[in-house]
């Protein structure tokens, strides 16, 4: 092969190397991970708010069509600062769960529970948008978390 | 003047030969067929493109209603990628497959065979658009349970799948064999190497998919089972949904190292480069799926990532192609008089009516959307940075730059392109030909640019966010943020329309052109600059059989994992078509706040 040409496949190598260990930096140095498998999850089929601990939540979220159960329904409040578990479950068909300005970007699967945990430093009203396509209500699926 | 028809013939068969010692004759059925598989198609497209811009309109509140024409905004979603994605896809890489491996191998096609993929193709595409038409299958692209369509959508889509399989088996891997064994020391020709790796590649994720449809799909649609684990359903759907953008692309890489350096004046600067990206895309495209699962539970984070490395190392053999490619568009453009470090780039034939050389504009515009699109895809790509952008605008921005922008592109440029092979014509309205495709570039840069920041705002994909998000009297759920950029991508959507238009002027044009030449296909195949003899890349085999080791690495798990922590729960029964009874007023109802 031509030198310009192994030259090239080298930086393109290390290239999409080096993004792969920001990648991996992101993800256990700096603890941006990904929801991972929760094998003693238990499923679970009513939406609630539990208060664990000193602004510590857990927030169980039951997707259905077209609403988010989450003790009520569309709608959380929660003290600023709050560190929140999210776990998310779906009554019916598949279902998005992204809580706008987060990182809380879930997919609602039923029969399998998906987690994310979110500090809120600030206060405000996040919007909650389901983002996976789930029959023709799907675009007034929508809540609120508000942080006061 | 009378002139019979015999004698028009032989001499157009003497100028077609004059023009070119290798062209392939095509006639009677195979013709018949291969034109077929490219019209079909594209009248289909047509209605497609048509729903993509009634899409970006209600995306950007300038329509506002749950339908048009009577078809729902999700049902026309469901056409606009099934259609554009699915079945223009399938039937053009079936038919350019044909066509390169008739004029590469100089082998006849079986008629039966190729009778049999057409009417299974055929078929299928109607039995899943009649589905779809009548509000039967609005399940989207994706389909993903527990949604459940009509048993006509997916017995179409199967039928789709085993007809486009159909030539790959009993037409092209015989010729193929034959052809070595005629040439014992000849390296098959570069396209037959690219083509019998896109399906093979095919060949290994119809599995998955058709395991999924007929075992668990199929049987709920039907009412023989009531129950269903969707995420493994979900799992194997990915198994063939990321492997599929590499089956929409390789048809286009063909057409990029094979085509465009002869069209840009030049030859192909490498030979064994171009072989091993080929091979690389069979190695490293299957096992990436879980990049599209990076956010739901039930899957270890672990392996995510071990999908995310594979995803990255899937980006090489394109990084190879974009040197390979640059480097021949530098070759041709020296050819053609260009000097310097950059300023060569003003020697490609950007816009030329002279014979073939209006291809070369589907091609370049193609690659400068392509540049989008592999910037976002590796973003997509990163992990935890999909947990900013997955499922929203930005997703939807990305894939029109890859398989709406180089895909697309290449594909309409080919068809017109063998539509006039296969007619014995000259391409007409050659200007409309040639703006088509730098307006749609235009249009879909502009889009992406909308789209990615509209994702970046929140915007969710697969949305009519025209009646909630942005209408204004929706107190609860009004985003005025995200109207200014999605009235941009509109704009984009619209101006990618007319180029789309322009085309269809153009191929109506050549589709009805009095033919003046006998029907033969004929392709602009480069030479290549630099061919040492790479052994590595010559064996298919050894290639094949460590992908399905790496397959099997990379997916046992995930798919056990499926089986065992994705619960099997009832189906509700949510028919689409049932879905299609609740009026619009009651939605709103049902999602009001407290």
């Amino acid at each position: 092969m031509d030198r310009f040409e192994k030259r090239a496949m080298a930086l393109a190598l290390s290239l999409v190397m080096m993004f792969f260990g920001l990648v991996v930096y992101a993800a256990k140095g700096l603890q941006a991970d990904l929801p991972t498998c929760l094998p003693n999850a238990r499923l679970f089929e009513r939406g609630r708010v539990v208060e664990i601990g000193p602004n510590r939540y857990q927030v169980d979220v039951v997707a259905y069509m077209w609403g988010f159960d989450m003790g009520t329904v569309n709608q959380i409040k929660l003290p600023r600062g709050a560190v929140v578990d999210f776990y998310i479950t779906s009554r019916d068909v598949m279902h998005g769960y992204h809580i706008d300005k987060t990182l809380v970007n879930l997919m609602a699967i039923p029969g399998a529970v998906t987690y994310s945990r979110v500090k809120f430093d600030r206060a405000g009203e996040y919007q909650i948008i389901c983002h996976e396509y789930c029959g023709l209500g799907h675009q007034n699926m929508a809540g609120q978390v508000i942080v006061e | 003047m009378q002139i019979t028809g015999d004698y028009l013939k032989s001499v157009a068969v003497g100028s077609a030969q004059d023009r070119s010692g290798d062209a392939a004759q095509a006639t009677g059925a195979i013709r018949f067929i291969l034109l077929s598989e490219l019209i079909v198609p594209f009248l289909l497209l047509i209605l497609g493109v048509l729903l993509g811009l009634y899409q970006v309109l209600a995306r950007a509140g300038i329509i506002r209603s749950a339908e048009i024409f009577g078809i729902n905004y999700y049902q026309g979603l469901t056409l606009h990628g099934v259609i554009n994605a699915i079945v223009f896809t399938t039937f053009f890489a079936v038919a350019f497959g044909n066509a390169i491996m008739l004029h590469q191998l100089k082998r006849p096609l079986k008629v039966g065979v190729q009778w049999a993929s057409w009417l299974l193709m055929v078929g299928g595409t109607l039995m899943a658009a009649w589905a779809m038409l009548t509000g039967r299958a609005t399940v989207l692209y994706t389909f993903y349970l527990p949604m459940v369509a009509h048993w006509t959508f997916y017995v179409g889509a199967t039928l789709l799948l085993i007809g486009s399989i159909l030539p790959y088996f009993l037409d092209w891997i015989p010729n193929t064999l034959a052809w070595r064994r005629e040439n014992p020391n000849a390296k098959p020709p570069l396209a037959v190497l690219g083509n019998l790796v896109n399906f093979t590649l095919w060949f290994l994720i119809i599995l998955p998919l058709a395991t999924t449809v007929l075992f668990q799909m199929l049987p709920l649609s039907l009412g023989l089972a009531s129950e269903v684990n969707p995420l493994l359903s979900r799992t194997l759907f990915w198994f063939f949904g990321h492997a599929l953008v590499y089956f929409w692309l390789l048809p286009s890489y063909i057409m990029l190292y094979t085509m465009l350096p002869k069209l840009a004046g030049g030859k192909l600067y490498s030979d064994p480069a171009a072989r091993l990206a080929f091979l690389l895309f069979l190695l490293f495209s299957i096992p990436v799926g879980l990049h599209h699962q990076y956010t739901e539970g039930g899957l270890s984070s672990g392996w995510k990532l071990w999908h995310a490395f594979l995803t990255f190392m899937v980006a090489l053999p394109s990084f190879i192609t974009a040197f390979t490619v640059a480097a021949s568009l530098e070759h041709g453009a020296r050819q053609n008089g260009g000097q310097g470090l950059f300023s060569w780039w003003s020697k490609l034939p950007y816009w030329s009516r002279e014979g073939d050389k209006w291809l070369f504009a589907y091609f370049i515009s193609g690659l400068i959307l392509f540049l989008f699109g592999g910037i976002t895809g590796i973003i997509n790509a990163s992990y935890n940075l999909n947990l900013v952008v997955h499922n929203t605008a930005w997703i939807v921005g990305h894939f029109h730059t890859t398989v709406g922008g180089l895909v697309t592109l290449s594909f309409l440029g080919m068809t017109l392109y063998l539509i006039a092979c296969l007619r014995g014509v000259d391409v007409k309205a050659k200007p409309f030909a040639l703006a088509a495709p730098y307006l749609w570039m235009l249009g879909f840069v502009i889009f992406e640019v909308a789209l990615s920041i509209t994702g970046l705002q929140g915007a969710p994909r697969r949305s009519n966010i025209g009646i909630s998000y942005l209408d204004p009297s929706n107190e609860l759920l009004y985003r005025g943020d995200w109207l200014f950029w999605s009235h941009v991508g509109a704009l984009g959507g619209a101006i990618a329309v007319v180029g789309f238009l322009a085309y269809v002027v153009s191929l109506v044009g050549t589709l009805f052109a009095k033919p003046v030449r006998a029907p033969a296909i004929d392709f602009p195949i480069a030479d290549a600059l630099h061919d040492t003899p790479t052994p590595l890349v010559v064996n298919l085999r050894p290639w094949v059989t460590a992908t399905l080791a790496l397959i099997a690495i990379s997916y046992t798990y995930p798919v056990y994992e499926s089986m065992t922590r994705g619960v099997i729960t009832k189906v509700p029964g949510y028919q689409s078509h049932e879905n299609n009874l609740v009026p619009q007023q009651t939605l709103r109802e049902q999602t009001k706040l407290p």
